[in-house]
């Protein structure tokens, strides 16, 4: 790999000269024009599963990742006051169901629409979400459980619909079925019933996730935990008041 | 044994020619690249990680193989090289198969060692299987490449035909998905397009059933399922060798 080179002194000073001005006005158009995230402006209509999986070129796995790191950059700055509100929530749960169709065995989507989507302040949005996950838990129950379970604290909690709730609580119940379905979980209409505030819902709800082993990714505990944090620090602040 | 020779200074040539530093590049860049996009990830980051290295770098084992095979051969055959060699006492199709044979040991090679950089991220059993299927899917482009090599005797219709061959198999299961969907045309037409879709699929192999990342994120196939996909690789790797080897014998050099 190696080649004999003539000397820095042979290349003639006006191609030095092009070569740096070039690389200096390449870096100055660069800086003047920088690449910003996508904005809910620019946010796409959801592809069709079917081209998503030509592109993915026989990695569906990686494309459906890789589909929803650009998702999460559409709109999730966070410097913004109220994050998601100019978000189409149609097309944003088109584009998780197709994700999700691309490969069915992430739990990047749902993960998504429960915890983060979901929790839009703006009801309409929220049941958008909300809905999505309800019909995504149909297709999978005994895996999917635990994204609704989350999104059945939220109706009861955020939107303060019970019926919404119980309704959730009562499919869970009925369909997640599995072994490793935790008690709580499978007598879920009960534990929505109960006198419980958010945080303390989200604490025996998240706990026992973490427990069981069934969240072993770091990226995702951290989430969690960071969550808890901030309900902790919300439900305080209310105290306060 | 001549056609060991020959593989011999096929695997020289590639290891003079910076192939074992491409493949640490490819292996660092892939790390990099999956340690950044998991950083913003929210869950399954271990996933994402294994997911986009594991892509990444069966990307770059094939690139680097075809690439590899297209510009020696067509090195030789410039430098007159391939007269020389067949004016030796030696037949066609140890030549043919000499070379091939250490193209493939430079695809055996690159698989090992990008299999061994997935091992922090998937089960060890997973790992084997994805670079025993790597391995085989690479010796096929070898065979490939070799093959449009000799044929067309230019540098970049040789890795262009490589290169949409790769592509068209790795596709072509979703291609005949899309053309048999509940949208799909029902007129004339539509049946023509669909049928001719399943004949073409029918000379490709399935290489999107080979070599697939969810062996590493959701446990290994069983073992009938992975004899079956990576017995149909190596059958048409057999096909591209049967066909490289009556284009050479036709050749008039």
């Amino acid at each position: 790999m190696t080649r004999v080179q003539r000397p820095l002194s042979a290349v003639p000073p006006w191609v030095w000269g092009a070569l740096l001005a070039l690389l200096a006005a390449q870096i100055g158009w660069r800086s003047a024009y920088p690449q910003g995230s996508p904005d809910a402006a620019d946010f796409p209509p959801p592809p069709r599963t079917g081209l998503l999986r030509i592109a993915s070129l026989g990695e569906p796995e990686m494309a459906a990742r890789v589909a929803m790191l650009y998702l999460q950059s559409v709109d999730f700055s966070g410097d913004r006051a109220i994050p998601y509100q100019n978000l189409d929530y149609l097309r944003l749960v088109g584009w998780l169901a197709a994700i999700l169709e691309l490969d069915p065995r992430s739990d990047y989507p749902l993960f998504s629409a429960a915890r983060v989507y979901a929790e839009v302040p703006d009801p309409a949005r929220a049941r958008i979400a909300y809905d999505f996950v309800y019909r995504a838990f149909l297709d999978d129950p005994n895996r999917r459980w635990p994204w609704l379970a989350h999104v059945a604290l939220l109706a009861k909690h955020r939107l303060g619909d019970l019926g919404l709730a119980r309704r959730y609580a009562a499919a869970i119940q009925r369909q997640a079925t599995a072994a490793d379905v935790p008690l709580w979980a499978r007598q879920m209409e009960i534990f929505i019933l109960e006198d419980l505030n958010e945080l303390q819902a989200a604490k025996v709800m998240i706990g026992g996730l973490l427990a069981s082993g069934t969240i072993h990714d770091p990226a995702e505990a951290r989430f969690l935990a960071q969550r808890l944090e901030e309900l902790e620090k919300r439900g305080s602040a209310k105290n306060v008041k | 044994m001549p056609a060991v020779i020959l593989a011999r200074s096929i695997l020289l040539e590639a290891r003079r020619g910076g192939l074992p530093w491409l493949a640490a590049a490819s292996i660092v860049a892939g790390v990099a690249l999956a340690a950044f996009l998991s950083q913003v990830a929210v869950t399954e980051s271990l996933a994402l990680q294994a997911a986009i290295l594991a892509a990444l770098l069966r990307a770059c084992a094939v690139f680097l193989i075809a690439a590899q095979v297209a510009s020696s051969t067509l090195r030789e055959i410039n430098d007159k090289g391939l007269e020389l060699m067949l004016s030796l006492p030696l037949s066609r199709a140890s030549q043919y198969l000499g070379r091939l044979t250490g193209f493939a040991g430079c695809g055996v090679a690159l698989a090992l060692v990008f299999s061994l950089a997935l091992l922090p991220w998937a089960p060890p059993g997973a790992v084997a299987l994805w670079g025993l299927s790597l391995a085989c899917e690479v010796a096929l482009v070898a065979a490939a490449a070799l093959f449009f090599a000799m044929t067309l005797a230019q540098l970049v219709p040789a890795i262009a035909a490589t290169a949409g061959l790769y592509l068209l198999a790795r596709s072509m299961s979703a291609i005949q998905a899309m053309a048999s969907g509940p949208l799909a045309d029902s007129t004339l037409t539509g049946r023509i397009a669909r049928f001719s879709v399943d004949a073409i699929a029918l000379l490709l192999p399935r290489l999107d059933g080979v070599t697939r990342t969810e062996w590493l994120l959701y446990g290994a196939p069983s073992a009938a399922a992975w004899g079956a996909a990576v017995g149909a690789l190596v059958l048409y790797a057999l096909l591209l060798v049967a066909a490289g080897l009556f284009d050479f014998h036709r050749r008039d050099l």
